[in-house]
């Protein structure tokens, strides 16, 4: 009988050294962990309970049948952080370089089916070579059966992928439907074809990083919603984000004790808005004194950064922030921050994520590389997402609010659910100079009479209070008393309950 | 008495004064210019009056508008603070021909006092003991030469009407006498428009002490300890304390009878400061007399208990001293810290901008234990470019000055700024430093034990345990609340490692201590390991921090301790006693796994500053050649109306500008490169 267990304990073993010492030992010259030292840095400690060990593939094309290792380039299992239930499958790059085979496919399939069957949140590693070439048709095979469940689990579980290595090819479209994708710099890329095929193709010379690094993805593709610098930086914030993000789309957020008044009130908001309207400030700060103790988690911080979108908390309560940025093109909305933004609130939205809007917005960004670039279609993305989203919405106005950007950012008019706006609210179709110049188009050769009327412009509009006679927003409040105000609003619109026309689907703008 | 006296001043001196004022039951009035619509001194003041745009020669230096101010609200006096228009004799002039009381000495004494070589002449009339030198009119090099010879080398050559050092020049020969003195007279001439220069005895290892005097409109004058302020940076003064580590009470009173005499002498009829440079062996020479309330009076009010501001209003209206020179006691020792806006890692860059955070430490008596902040300022204020960065003066007084030392370094590192680089690091530091407190002092104090500039102090010693310890605390309670999130499977709380390894990195090399920590009664206890992994210190700390507190306070064996705390990716940034470190919490196997993770070099970054976003080049701050440190402003671009001010991702030199004010950029256009 001891024999028995032991070989249990020896097989273990075995498959625990995935492709052998000497792979890993390379593994760790290239600056990356194994598969399982990463799962054991992102969950619990001796929480993780792996499935399909022994599992191998059975390709006998190529000499393959005489090439066997158990886990076939994957592990996979659940376990939990912050005894949250997770699950995770982790490409083993020391094993067949972590390529996908139809058995590997398999094994990442069942914890999807396990993730979605249990609604809990489901995080891949990548750190592979693509299909298993062998295997042929049957790899391709086994990518579709990943990708038809990331699409059936999209808007019930959160899924976070991890890029720590190569990622190409097939690879890449599991990572691309999920809701987040992080990049480990330096060690990890991302594309749908390598720079051997661009160079015969296009004749392009390029190098991986320069074709689809950390760098690239998190500022020019906005493929990755952030980077970090190594792999235990990246599993250690992994981790931090897993504690903001709900089990699924009926968990509800999750809640811990905070230790931050929720009336606190910051006398220091009600200078955060300098005297020069020309003058930007740093929307970041009134996001960290909003939030629970400052903590705030950025998703895209390196791309389209005048808009801010990131998860903090209020109450302890999980809540997404979403802000124009005065510091980056005045907070203008273009394509970019447009669609940042609409895929951070859908996702809030889906979630059941409270969203809280921080209104500085001259409008969008005019011009012919916008035009081209289809700004209508993106800015609509936006307009759509928060139009379409029934989590409450808390929009606070602290300076312009001009024009259509008025109305996307959560306006009452598209589902805000309470409105505020400081006393420096500028809340009008646009600024006075432009105003005038096509009102009193007229007396443009009358330089007085255009300075008056501008001043009269400015002092009509140029506040909060025409909104507010009108209702569009609820009350003008003090800067200073924010973060109670969101507390408040928050709290009352716990119970919030909206009824949708039965559809299949809506049809957002792509 | 006044029934309303006018601030012509700013910033903390003017909230200082109006605080005496306050308790005197004398209404206030404060002038302000645009730069300061929303300052303290105008928030705390009864009354305010707007005198102009911000550069203070157009506002704060303008005599007709504060004489202006004082007629539109009733003010009968004026208190001018220190700088500005204080030691103009022509201001009290100007009030007296408007029938307004300068709070402040008469305009003879300022007048005598204000010329460099006049202020010399009279303090040799008074037999106050004088720097050797030859003080009158200096025709030639070989003139010079002749009078270095007879006082004796070193000599110094400085210009009559200079000041900050300019137009100073140190020889240690004839030779350097006579290639000196036609430079330093060339200099005096385009720098302050009066060649004369004048040579005397340079002192080595001078310290800088001065005497606080006090005088009435009838003829009493009195002194009230001195103020050592040797700890200078470019002749700025840092850090002063009262009384002086070199002095003994004979010196003292000699020092003090003398600058008594010279304030008799010119008929000084309020409160003043002698300064006096002293040898190590105490001798000491009359360097200038200052007619004004000094920046650092906090220290003798500390140490005599006599509120100064309070007796130049009750001399200024009239009231005869209340105590004579026998009532004069000094009482424990006090220490002050000017706490600028400038950034000591960037070489004290001035650094200005909005006061993101700023919380001094708690102000007030305890035990024997006193703190003082004296400031200007308020979170979510504005630190401008226009007006001295100084943000506050923090002073301690106990009764030694161990313990006065030990008292600033508590109150510093609970002070928490940020938004803007300022000096505290330095200060800490400096408090920590071991020739400060043996009091070993010297003007040159700075530029010798901080020959390149100032670095961040390396956690060594005690102080990584203590910084260890604080850590593992810090992310013990994080831990904690992380065991109360909802939605756990298991129906019971997760646990955590209690063996926990403490990295320690920063601008030093990679610290690592490992500890065990566990709750104890009232606090933590955590068992430090040995490299070997034997046992070693065990420390007890308490705290009731939580997260998001900026500053850890609580005990660490027993003895208080402030650190300051930040947020950085999967740690803490950590600044205790000077030194700042971030440091990560990780289990053990954390740990072990983080040892295998590359080491990178800084990554270059871009050899160019390309303009982010299209717009309009509104100015570039730096020119070919220039030596730039990361953080400093680089080039202003406005786009869509507003300013973005572009910084250096990096130290570098400047190769070459190829934008100018007024282009009109794309993206990614290149603004400047680097070498």
């Amino acid at each position: 009988m001891k024999e028995i267990l032991e070989e249990l304990e020896s097989r273990r073993s075995i498959a625990a050294l995935g492709g052998g010492a000497k792979r890993i030992a390379a593994q760790h010259n290239r600056g990356k962990l194994t598969a399982r030292e990463r799962i054991e840095l992102l969950l619990d400690r001796g929480s993780f309970e792996e499935f399909d060990t022994f599992v191998q593939h059975r390709c006998i094309d190529f000499g393959m049948e005489t090439q066997k290792i158990p886990g076939d380039g994957v592990v996979t299992g659940w376990g939990t952080v912050n005894g949250r239930q997770v699950f995770v499958f982790a490409k083993d790059f020391t094993v067949f370089g972590g390529s996908l085979s139809e058995e590997h496919a398999r094994k990442i399939t069942k914890i999807q089916d396990m993730a979605l069957k249990t609604r809990a949140p489901i995080i891949g590693l990548f750190d592979a070579g693509g299909a298993r070439i062998q295997e042929g048709v049957a790899a391709l095979g086994g990518y579709g059966e990943v990708f038809k469940r990331n699409v059936t689990s999209s808007g019930v579980i959160p899924q976070i992928s991890l890029i720590m290595g190569p990622c190409a090819g097939g690879d890449v479209y599991s990572p691309a439907m999920t809701d987040f994708i992080f990049m480990v710099r330096d060690t990890s890329y991302m594309f749908v074809t390598g720079p051997d095929v661009v160079k015969t193709v296009t004749n392009e010379t390029v190098t991986s990083e320069e074709l689809g690094g950390a760098k690239v993805h998190t500022t020019k593709s906005s493929v990755a919603d952030g980077s970090y610098e190594n792999d235990v930086e990246m599993l250690l914030q992994t981790r931090r984000l897993i504690d903001f993000l709900p089990l699924n789309n009926q968990s509800g957020v999750p809640e811990w004790p905070s230790f931050d008044d929720p009336l606190r009130e910051d006398e220091s908001l009600d200078t955060l808005i300098p005297e020069n309207p020309n003058k930007p400030y740093d929307i970041k700060e009134l996001i960290l004194k909003l939030a629970d103790e400052g903590d705030f988690f950025e998703i895209q911080a390196t791309f389209a950064k005048n808009i801010v979108t990131g998860f903090g908390r209020v109450e302890g309560r999980t809540v997404g922030f979403v802000a124009n940025q005065p510091m980056v093109l005045a907070g203008v909305l273009d394509a970019d921050a447009s669609r940042k933004a609409a895929r951070f609130v859908r996702f809030c939205d889906a979630f059941e994520i409270p969203i809280v809007t921080l209104v500085d917005v001259p409008g969008f960004l005019p011009g012919t590389a916008q035009e081209y670039g289809g700004l209508i279609k993106h800015g609509a993305k936006l307009l759509f997402a928060y139009s379409q989203a029934t989590v409450p919405l808390v929009t606070v106005i602290t300076r312009k609010a001009f024009g259509g950007a008025y109305d996307v950012m959560a306006s009452k008019h598209v589902g805000g659910d309470v409105n505020y706006a400081w006393p420096t609210a500028q809340i009008a179709v646009m600024g006075a100079k432009g105003a005038v110049e096509i009102i009193f188009r007229a007396d443009m050769g009358d330089p007085d009479k255009i300075a008056t009327q501008t001043k009269n412009y400015e002092q009509r509009f140029l506040s909060p209070f025409v909104a507010a006679e009108r209702g569009y927003v609820d009350e003008v409040i003090m800067p200073k008393t924010t973060r109670k105000r969101i507390a408040r609003a928050l709290a009352m619109l716990r119970s919030k309950q909206v009824e949708q026309p039965l559809k299949k689907h809506d049809n957002l703008p792509l | 008495m006044f029934s309303k006296i006018l601030i012509a001043n700013r910033g903390e001196i003017a909230c200082r004064v109006i605080k005496t004022a306050r308790k005197m039951g004398i209404k206030t009035v404060a002038v302000y210019s645009d730069a300061d619509k929303d300052a303290l001194h105008v928030e705390m003041a009864d009354e305010a009056v707007h005198i102009g745009p911000a550069p203070a020669a157009q506002s704060y230096l303008i005599a007709d508008k504060i004489i202006e101010a004082c007629k539109k609200t009733g003010a009968e006096a004026v208190h001018p603070g220190y700088g500005f228009l204080s030691e103009r004799a022509s201001f009290p002039q100007a009030l007296a021909e408007h029938g307004i009381v300068f709070i402040g000495p008469n305009p003879h004494a300022i007048e005598a006092m204000g010329d460099k070589i006049e202020s010399k002449k009279a303090a040799a009339a008074a037999n106050v003991s004088t720097v050797p030198g030859y003080l009158g009119v200096i025709e030639s090099g070989a003139e010079a030469a002749k009078i270095a010879d007879e006082i004796g080398y070193p000599v110094m050559i400085k210009a009559s009407a200079g000041g900050g050092g300019k137009g100073m020049r140190i020889a240690y020969s004839r030779e350097e006498v006579q290639d000196g003195f036609d430079r330093a007279k060339s200099e005096a001439k385009s720098s302050f428009g009066d060649d004369r220069v004048f040579v005397e005895k340079f002192i080595v290892d001078p310290r800088h002490i001065e005497i606080q005097v006090l005088g009435d409109k009838h003829g009493n004058v009195l002194y009230l300890g001195e103020r050592e302020c040797s700890i200078q940076r470019r002749n700025q003064k840092v850090v002063e304390e009262a009384p002086s580590p070199l002095l003994d009470e004979a010196t003292r009173r000699k020092m003090g009878e003398q600058a008594v005499a010279l304030a008799k002498a010119v008929g000084y009829d309020s409160a003043g400061t002698v300064e006096f440079v002293a040898g190590q062996d105490k001798s000491f020479y009359f360097l200038e007399m200052n007619t004004r309330l000094q920046v650092e009076h906090p220290v003798t009010e500390l140490i005599t208990g006599i509120d100064l501001v309070e007796q130049m209003i009750r001399v200024a209206a009239g009231e005869k001293l209340a105590f004579t020179q026998d009532d004069i006691k000094l009482n424990g020792w006090a220490v002050e810290s000017r706490i600028y806006a400038e950034d000591p890692y960037r070489n004290f860059l001035p650094s200005i901008g909005r006061l993101v955070r700023y919380r001094p430490p708690a102000e007030g008596k305890t035990g024997d234990i006193t703190v003082r902040n004296d400031t200007g300022v308020y979170e979510g204020g504005e630190i401008s470019l226009y007006y001295d960065p100084m943000i506050a003066k923090l002073v301690t007084h106990a009764p030694t000055r161990a313990e006065a030392i030990e008292a600033q370094a508590d109150a510093l590192d609970a002070f928490a700024i940020d938004g803007i680089g300022h000096n505290i690091p330095f200060l800490s530091a400096l408090m920590a430093h071991e020739r400060w407190k043996s009091g070993q002092l010297s003007t040159g104090f700075i530029a010798e034990e901080y020959p390149d500039g100032f670095h961040a102090r390396a956690p060594e010693g005690e102080l990584i345990h203590q910084i260890s310890a604080v850590a593992a605390v810090i992310d013990h309670v994080q831990n904690a609340r992380k065991r109360h999130i909802s939605g756990q499977m298991m129906g019971k709380p997760v646990t955590f490692d209690t063996h926990r390894v403490v990295h320690l990195g920063g601008s030093h090399a990679l610290i690592v201590a490992s500890c065990e920590i566990a709750d104890v009664d009232g606090g933590y206890k955590v068992q430090m390991f040995e490299d070997d992994g034997t046992p070693g210190h065990v420390h007890v700390l308490a705290s009731g921090w939580t997260p998001g507190e900026p500053v850890w306070r609580g005990t660490i064996d027993g003895v208080p301790a402030a650190l300051q705390v930040r947020p950085v990716l999967n740690g803490v940034a950590l600044a205790y006693r000077g030194v700042a470190t971030e440091a990560r919490v990780f289990t053990a196997r954390e740990a072990e796994l983080c040892a295998l993770m590359p080491v990178k070099e800084a990554s270059a970054g871009g050899k160019e500053l390309l303009c982010p976003m299209p717009g309009l080049v509104v100015s570039i701050a730096v020119q070919p050649g220039q030596e730039v440190k990361a953080g400093e402003a680089l080039a202003v671009v406005e786009a869509m109306k507003m300013e973005n001010v572009l910084r250096a991702e990096r130290d570098g030199v400047i190769k070459s500008v190829l934008a100018k004010p007024g282009d009109s950029l794309a993206v990614d256009a290149v603004i400047l490169e680097f070498a």
